[in-house]
């Protein structure tokens, strides 16, 4: 009986800028259904913070309510991590960030985590372009609570036993979209070649960064009819371009010497790299992901990649002027600059 | 690449990296899991079938199968096979009457074996069962070859070696103690159906260089000096001793010499200590018992006064390796070095030697005084003299030699039955599922951590006083349990069943060695470029799959998996399965 992973690792694995393997990233043995998507968004997490050679406890995660809030304890196991309440991820994720902005702050929701007891949550941090990675591993039904129908679950799909689903769906990257969120991609937990990208530059990213990851449920939604199903998906997949990161310190030059496709400069010198970029497809404009969205969805496609990039984001923080240092590095000084401070503030409002 | 055909029980063979390198291709994996369920006979049978020696080889074996373990590749060292195959033989319950069983009817076809070891004993095991006429010539006193004259009384203690022996010779064999064979020719005129040759390499090199006939009396030959300590002619030698050699002969010599009344014995050899032929733990042991080591040391002369020795000096040199890998020795330039001795033994290496083997036989040799000899059928120029063991490609071990004598005894069976010799029987295989439920399998999945643990040793002080008493302790049954689930059991398979895969990469991420990939296929060097990890070793072959519906392939690169099943634990449609496969050398009849 094995419920336990071996401490055995590949004895060459390659070592990451901070000395660690892919090893010093893993969380604990998961517990989910064999064949759920959402175990492959976690191993999608683990090579991209691996890769980016970012240290584990400079990473905060923080999820709600659902199989795919369970994840978190299946990934980065050196990291903090916060399960918090049915849909309530984002505020407590605001708080953590107002608290301490030095920190890398991954959330992971479900689509009822998040389209339905979350929705408000979801559109306020989206509102307020809070500095974290969003990702919500969507399979279109409530899997920890036995595979009811989500709200985004397309109309007509069918379920395990049988049913139809009457009503439409909500469509979250549209919405983020719509809300004004500053990086919205989406994905499918089968295409690691597109996702891994997508976690990296969205790490990467300051501000609120949307990922949308349709993640076939194999138990509740896996079956014919549904679209969300591994079969489905991959018979409707239209990915936008072809994705790569390439990290600040990376001679781009090199690599993409002949001058193909789209190069996005990032804040800190890292770039996205777009290859054969689908037509009508324009990351820095809103109006035409939005469209590029609408018309995939009138034809039954499901469109991925990188959808819109705003480089120049400007956080929470900067829109408050909060301060500079994280709150938990301020000293009884600076919290408490005394009588002759206040006197001065007092002094203001008269 | 192509689909991997794991129809072909070949490829599954290979990922038994024990059995496989094991010349009597021994189930290893098989014999371990009986171990460790306290089957130790059974576990004993598994060993007895495939290399006739168990107790033996328990003790003594070459363990091929060492280096080539998976675990050692995974951690730092293998598992303790050869020790483990000693528990089976240490704590069996009767065996003989699980062995084939008197009187076997007759087939009216006779057949000689010429010397008595293991070769020659392997192949009397596996026709004398089939109602063959067996009768062994040997001019030792008893059968056992150099397992008996060579092999130490330390390392292999003389009651496991006579019972082994007599397990095969009370099958009925006729033997001819006591008895030099001097001419093929005459055994020929016997009319037996057939001839097995299994004389070994008897001839110990000397070294020729001044001084060597003036010392005589004091310079003796290793392994002649080593049969005569066991056959209890010799019993005892100078408190200062040189042997020269660094191989396992010269190991045997000094620890011998050590026991029999030597104080200061030096093992002197040409080539650095790295280089030395002597498996890494003969050295370890001879180091323990006081020997010191001096290499890079040519032998110059035998300094010999007033008539007698009085020791050797020897040329200091160093190893110098052109483009080509090949080496030579240097002199450093250094003054020689005198080292005294009251007696040497030359431990430099054995030979091959026919003389009683008459050019008329039709028997011919070729380099190196060599005979000419089929390496799959042991078949000579004569169709009716058949040759195996040391005497056929010259020296190497004991397992080799059973593993000769096996493949010997089918083309002697061939022969009297006038059929195709090339035609080789295949082997016995065996694929079957070890699921019992979600989480469940019929093995023992779970992988341990434990490093490998050390056979305990007798007291040197009481070791070094006895030259028979055995210096390895054995493990106890607790201490082999620990070792045994050291074993990764690569014997149960990890096979993939394409169809059913949904390609959800659930068994990518859960694998904890990164053996499985699923990626566009390619040209193999290419394929290693792409996978998971690094995928050096290029012996590990690479599991292909057909290609699947979404145009890629599932790689598996065998070279480290665990064998721990989580692939199929994840799995959500059973694509894949663990599956224990059995594979067993099918024996002559
Ligand atoms: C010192 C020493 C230590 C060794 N230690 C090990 C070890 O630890 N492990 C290991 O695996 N291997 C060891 N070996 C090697 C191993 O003993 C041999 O490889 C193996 O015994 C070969 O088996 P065989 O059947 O070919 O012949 P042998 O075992 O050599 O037997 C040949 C027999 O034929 C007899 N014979 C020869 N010519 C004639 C003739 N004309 N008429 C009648 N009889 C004849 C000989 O007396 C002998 O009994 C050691 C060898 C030496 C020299
Ligand atoms: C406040 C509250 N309401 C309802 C529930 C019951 N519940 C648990 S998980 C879940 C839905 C989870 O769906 P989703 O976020 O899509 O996660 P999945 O399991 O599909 O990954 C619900 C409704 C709850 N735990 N808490
Ligand atoms: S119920 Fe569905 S979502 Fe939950 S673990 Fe199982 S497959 Fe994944
Ligand atoms: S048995 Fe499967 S999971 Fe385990 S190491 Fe081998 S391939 Fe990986
Ligand atoms: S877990 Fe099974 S179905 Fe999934 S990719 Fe691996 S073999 Fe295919
Ligand atoms: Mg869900």
């Amino acid at each position: 009986m094995t419920y336990i992973r071996s401490q055995f690792r590949h004895p060459g694995l390659p070592v990451n800028e901070l000395g660690y393997t892919t090893k010093e990233y893993e969380g604990a043995l998961s517990t989910l259904c064999a064949g759920c998507g959402h175990d492959s968004i976690s191993g999608c997490i683990i090579q991209a913070c691996f890769e980016m050679s970012v240290a584990p406890h400079r990473i905060a995660k923080l999820s709600g309510i659902g199989c795919s809030s369970k994840t978190p304890t299946y990934f980065l196991g050196n990291s903090h991590g916060f399960n918090s309440v049915h849909g309530r991820m984002p505020s407590v994720a605001t708080g953590a960030n107002m608290a301490n902005r030095d920190l890398i702050y991954l959330g992971v929701s479900g689509d009822g985590d998040t389209a339905s007891i979350g929705m408000g949550q979801f559109v306020h941090v989206i509102r307020r372009n809070l500095n974290m990675v969003y990702i919500v591993m969507n399979n279109g039904c409530y899997g920890l609570t036995k595979g009811q129908d989500s709200a985004t679950a397309d109309e007509g799909s069918k379920s395990k036993k049988g049913s139809v689903n009457p009503f439409q769906p909500i469509d979250l990257a549209g919405m983020a979209l719509e809300l004004g969120a500053s990086f919205v991609a989406q994905s499918f937990s089968g295409d690691k070649e597109q996702l891994v990208p997508l976690i990296k530059a969205a790490i990467d990213h300051p501000g609120f960064a949307f990922i949308n990851v349709i993640s076939p449920c194999v138990t509740f939604n896996n079956n014919p009819g549904s679209t969300k199903a591994y079969d489905y998906v991959r018979e409707h997949i239209e990915a936008s371009a072809t994705i790569d990161f390439v990290p600040a310190k990376t001679e781009i030059t090199t690599k993409y010497a002949d001058g193909t496709g789209t190069d996005i400069e990032l804040h800190d010198g890292s770039h996205i790299h777009l290859e054969k970029l689908a037509a009508g497809i324009n990351p820095y404009d809103r109006l035409a992901a939005m469209n590029a969205l609408q018309n995939a969805r009138n034809n039954h496609e499901i469109l991925t990649g990188l959808l819109y990039i705003e480089p120049e984001s400007t956080d929470l923080h900067h829109t408050i002027q909060s301060s500079d240092r994280a709150l938990n590095s301020l000293g009884q000084e600076e919290l408490c600059p005394g009588a002759e401070a206040l006197a001065g503030i007092n002094e203001g409002f008269r | 690449m192509k689909p991997t055909d794991d129809k072909n029980p070949e490829y599954f063979h290979k990922v038994v990296d024990c059995q496989y390198a094991c010349p009597a291709h021994t189930p290893v994996p098989e014999y371990i899991r009986l171990i460790a369920e306290g089957k130790y006979t059974e576990a004993y049978m598994i060993n007895w079938e495939s290399n006739v020696f168990p107790g033996v080889l328990g003790r003594t074996c070459d363990r091929p199968c060492e280096p080539a373990c998976r675990r050692g590749r995974i951690e730092e060292e293998p598992v303790a096979i050869c020790r483990l195959k000693r528990v089976a033989a240490d704590n069996k319950d009767d065996v003989k009457s699980l062995m084939p069983q008197l009187p076997f009817e007759g087939n009216g076809k006779r057949i000689a074996l010429i010397g008595g070891g293991p070769a020659s004993l392997t192949v009397a095991r596996d026709l004398a069962p089939l109602g063959y006429e067996i009768h062994l010539y040997d001019e030792q006193e008893a059968g056992g070859g150099m397992m008996r004259s060579q092999i130490p009384s330390f390392r292999l203690p003389i009651d496991v070696l006579n019972e082994e022996v007599n397990y095969v010779l009370d099958m009925g064999i006729h033997t001819q103690f006591k008895t030099y064979v001097s001419s093929l020719k005459e055994i020929l005129d016997k009319e037996y159906d057939a001839v097995f040759v299994g004389t070994g390499a008897p001839r110990g090199r000397d070294l020729i260089i001044p001084g060597r006939q003036e010392a005589a009396e004091n310079i003796h030959i290793g392994v002649n000096w080593l049969a005569s300590v066991a056959f209890e002619h010799t019993h005892k030698i100078g408190k200062k001793v040189i042997v020269l050699g660094g191989g396992n002969t010269a190991m045997d010599c000094c620890r011998t010499s050590r026991r029999l009344g030597g104080e200061q014995v030096k093992v002197v050899v040409r080539s650095p200590f790295a280089e030395m032929k002597a498996s890494p733990w003969e050295k370890e042991d001879a180091v323990h018992e006081d020997i010191q080591i001096l290499d890079n040391h040519v032998p110059k002369v035998f300094v010999v006064e007033n008539g007698k020795l009085k020791g050797m000096t020897f040329e200091k040199v160093h190893a110098v390796f052109n483009d080509k890998g090949k080496r030579s020795l240097i002199p450093t330039g250094e003054p020689e070095v005198f080292i005294e001795a009251d007696d040497v033994l030359v431990a430099i290496g054995l030979e091959n030697t026919f003389p009683w083997i008459e050019k008329e036989t039709g028997v011919d040799f070729g380099e190196w005084g060599m005979p000419i000899v089929d390496a799959k059928t042991f078949q000579s120029s004569n169709k009716k003299v058949f040759f195996g063991g040391d005497a056929a490609f010259g020296p190497k071990n004991v397992i080799t030699a059973v593993a000769h004598g096996h493949q010997a005894a089918i083309s002697i069976d061939l022969y009297c039955r006038e059929k195709d010799l090339t035609e080789r029987p295949s082997p016995f295989t065996n694929l079957v599922s070890q699921k019992m439920g979600i989480h469940e399998w019929i093995y023992e999945s779970e992988v341990e951590n434990d490093h490998r643990y050390l056979v305990p040793h007798a007291a040197k002080s009481v070791t070094l006083s006895d030259r028979k008493m055995e210096v390895e302790l054995g493990f106890d049954v607790e201490t082999a349990l620990k070792e045994a689930r050291r074993c990764l059991n690569c014997d149960v398979e990890t096979v993939f069943y394409k169809d059913k895969c949904i390609e959800c990469d659930a068994c990518v991420f859960i694998c904890p060695t990164q053996c499985i990939t699923f990626t566009t296929n390619g040209e193999e060097e290419d394929l290693r470029t792409r996978l998971r990890a690094p995928s050096l070793n290029l012996k590990q072959d690479l599991y292909v799959s057909d290609t699947l519906p979404t145009q890629r392939v599932m790689v598996k690169d065998e070279d480290v998996c665990l064998h721990c099943g989580l692939c199929a634990e994840r799995c959500p449609t059973s694509a894949w399965d663990m599956q224990q496969f059995l594979y067993k050398v099918t024996k002559a009849g």
